[in-house]
């Protein structure tokens, strides 16, 4: 590591019973009620899914989005250890807590999605595991990386429990995990983005590409530092802490950097398809796809100034605009654009909002218990340590 | 000014990496999968069908499967499309008074809407278990209830909506036709084509079922000549019939690089609930891009290595904090 002297992540304290740990128990409590309801009743008993529309919030919101908001910890690694800037390192741990977090819930999310979910131990076993499905790279990349991120995270819980010595070994060989943990997203958030191509002509020319799985994976990184972003400020907010922002101004550049190579590569890819034309008609697609537009280029113009860039509310504007945008790309691209016949319509129900609600209230909940109990965010200075 | 060079080493390599996986040419480009020589289909005559839909109520017979209806009065069968557990269904097409039979103006037709068994199957190539499978000699693409994870991946895939899902159960399975494959080894053949009164709907091997439909469309239309019922090359079941006014279009030679149930009409395919399709494969195109960027992992372990190497130098083993 370079030379940077950081505070060492300590436990923010506090009590654990708030509105908001409250708040979102019960939403935790009401989505285990429909996804009970769903493994006694079936899919159509709590979902509107259809056969014209097979997948929908819970594997394009859950799995999809949720996992690319998940690239906090993929992204800022990547940045502190792969290009050694240092400067970064207090980001490491809360990115890598959310990731855990947001992966995790994604693989479990899987489970109640599947409508034969006895069976999904196939998709890594020999004999049933096929490697020309894209969806079989995708399993097998997002178990792998739950696991290695557990085992990156494991730190923080050796250090509150003292196992020193463990500790102290792990840290000898973490360098190669650290590397898996930067490998395996990028290729599943890339694969993500390439489960469409076998969908063919029924995806909107808009969004079906062969750069489809670049598209992903450019835009995943980009939320990533997005989402890093929301959560410091959240979690300034939150906790009453101060805002960090002499690391998240230099960070909100790479992430712009990283937006305007997205961007380049999204535009090009339509204008080398000849796709572009496909945007200026007057259909939902097209309207949809502006939309998703404006929230990736908007950014850029909020952002663009070095002074704009500390102004807290313009970082967090932007961040929020970012992830907005990527929740759209992925919408279209797997609903909006979506189209296998007419008669068909998708539009989720109550209680498939509720148990998305619920999935991110867990991590919100999670989130908050062990940066209050565990050593994640960095050390304030003992000035002002807010009443609570 | 060290930071700075590793970064822009680290840039580098990581851009190379994800660059190459992105414009590296498809090494490994795959074809469309060609159609196996022992290949079973059915050939589906549009200007043959009367719409009796005595083939949809053998399909139910033979496969189990229960009625569906559509109608208040709940009399009778009366699926308005495929589901999970219809697999074959007679849909009738119709334009203004409906006057003359398989006329695109006015005029009404049938047409069967089932598996088209593709020679390289959508959802074959999307299923991450292996529970939909096409079989090597006879082509047929089963399926494999005790395989599958009920992930409906082929449901998304299949440009022709046919794999379809119970949603109504805590145990769904995806249920579409399998040519009847379970009756091939009592030396019985598909049953919407067994019970078919006029040989709209006729069963043999594919090769033959092409000659056989080459036959018809050079047939003068309004002429009369002989058809084959229940299977080709099977007991003689021919009768005289008029030759239809075919649209010089055998559906299934081409369309998404070829399938085993082919199909003749009258009436243009588009308007008759079959969209224009490429003739290249979305398996073909998605196989390409995922062996391409994971053929022999050459790719992902570069990468891996790539980023061992970097983390080795940045994190120092001593370094307590991660």
């Amino acid at each position: 590591m370079s030379a940077h002297q950081h505070a060492a992540p300590a436990p923010v304290g506090g009590k654990l019973l708030t509105p908001v740990t409250l708040s979102a128990a019960t939403l935790i409590v009401v989505a285990l009620a429909i996804i009970l309801i769903r493994f006694v009743f079936g899919l159509g008993a709590v979902t509107n899914l259809n056969d014209g529309y097979p997948w929908g919030l819970w594997v394009v919101g859950d799995v999809v989005i949720g996992s690319a908001f998940a690239c906090g910890g993929f992204s800022v690694a990547m940045l502190v250890y792969i290009f050694n800037r240092g400067e970064y390192h207090p980001l490491v741990r809360p990115a890598l807590l959310a990731s855990l977090f947001g992966y995790t819930l994604a693989g479990v999310g899987v489970i109640f999605d599947l409508g034969r979910w006895w069976n999904f131990w196939h998709i890594l076993t020999p004999g049933y595991a096929s490697a020309n499905s894209v969806m079989f790279e995708v399993a097998l990349c997002i178990s792998l990386y739950i696991v290695v991120m557990w085992i990156e995270f494991s730190p923080t819980f050796m250090e509150k429990w003292g196992m020193d010595a463990k500790r102290k070994k792990l840290n000898k060989v973490m360098f190669f995990f650290i590397a898996l943990g930067t490998v395996l997203p990028m290729m599943h958030q890339s694969s993500l983005g390439s489960l469409l191509v076998v969908m063919g002509t029924q995806v909107h020319p808009l969004w079906q590409s062969m750069a489809l799985p670049l598209i992903y994976l450019l835009s995943a990184i980009t939320i990533g530092y997005a989402v890093i972003l929301f959560e410091s400020c959240m979690a300034a907010a939150g906790f009453r802490r101060q805002m960090e922002t002499h690391i998240l101004t230099p960070l909100s550049k790479v992430m712009l950097g990283m937006l305007a190579v997205f961007l380049a590569v999204r535009v090009g890819d339509l204008v080398v398809r000849g796709a572009l034309p496909r945007a200026f008609e007057g259909t939902l697609q097209a309207f949809m796809f502006w939309l998703e537009m404006i929230c990736f280029i908007l950014p850029l113009i909020l952002l663009g100034g070095e002074k704009s860039r500390r102004n807290p509310a313009r970082l967090f504007v932007g961040a929020v605009l970012l992830m907005l945008g990527g929740v759209l790309l992925r919408i279209n691209s797997y609903l909006v654009g979506y189209e296998t016949g007419d008669g068909w319509h998708y539009f989720p129900s109550v209680p498939e909002m509720l148990v998305t609600f619920g999935m991110f209230a867990i991590e919100v909940f999670g989130y908050i218990v062990i940066t209050r109990r565990f050593p994640v965010l960095a050390a304030e200075p003992a000035v002002e340590k807010a009443a609570h | 000014m060290s930071s700075r060079r590793n970064f822009l080493k680290g840039a580098l390599a990581g851009g190379a990496a994800v660059a190459t996986a992105a414009v590296s040419q498809p090494v490994c480009a795959r074809d469309n999968l060609p159609q196996p020589e022992g290949a079973l289909g059915l050939l589906f005559d549009a200007t043959l069908c009367v719409g009796c839909k005595a083939c949809v109520a053998a399909c139910k017979e033979v496969n189990g499967n229960p009625v569906e209806f559509s109608t208040p009065e709940q009399l009778w069968d009366t699926p308005l499309d495929t589901t999970a557990k219809t697999f074959n269904v007679i849909k009738m097409f119709r334009n203004g008074t409906m006057q003359t039979k398989d006329d695109p103006d006015n005029g009404y037709a049938f047409m069967k809407t089932s598996c088209l068994h593709c020679n390289d199957p959508s959802c074959v190539s999307a299923c991450p278990v292996s529970a939909m499978t096409k079989d090597p000699v006879t082509g047929i693409v089963g399926y494999n209830a005790d395989a599958c994870i009920g992930c409906r991946y082929c449901v998304a895939a299949c440009p022709f909506g046919i794999p379809k899902y119970d949603y109504s159960s805590a145990t769904g399975k995806i249920g579409k036709c399998e040519l009847c494959r379970h009756r091939l080894p009592e030396g019985k053949y598909a049953a919407c084509a067994e019970v078919c009164p006029t040989g709209a709907t006729l069963y043999g091997k594919v090769a033959d079922l092409k000659v056989e439909a080459a036959r018809r469309l050079a047939l003068k239309p309004g002429s009369k000549t002989v058809f084959q019922r229940g299977q080709l090359g099977g007991k003689d079941q021919s009768y005289e019939n008029v030759v239809g006014h075919y649209v010089q279009h055998l559906y299934g030679e081409k369309e998404v690089g070829g399938t085993q149930v082919i199909k003749l009409s009258a009436v243009p395919f588009e308007k008759v609930g079959h969209k224009p399709l490429p003739e290249r494969s979305a398996s073909s195109k998605s196989e390409t891009l995922q062996h391409t960027l994971y053929g022999g992992l050459v790719m992902p372990l570069a990468v891996l290595g790539a980023m061992t190497y970097f983390a080795k130098r940045n994190v120092k083993p001593d370094d307590d904090e991660l």
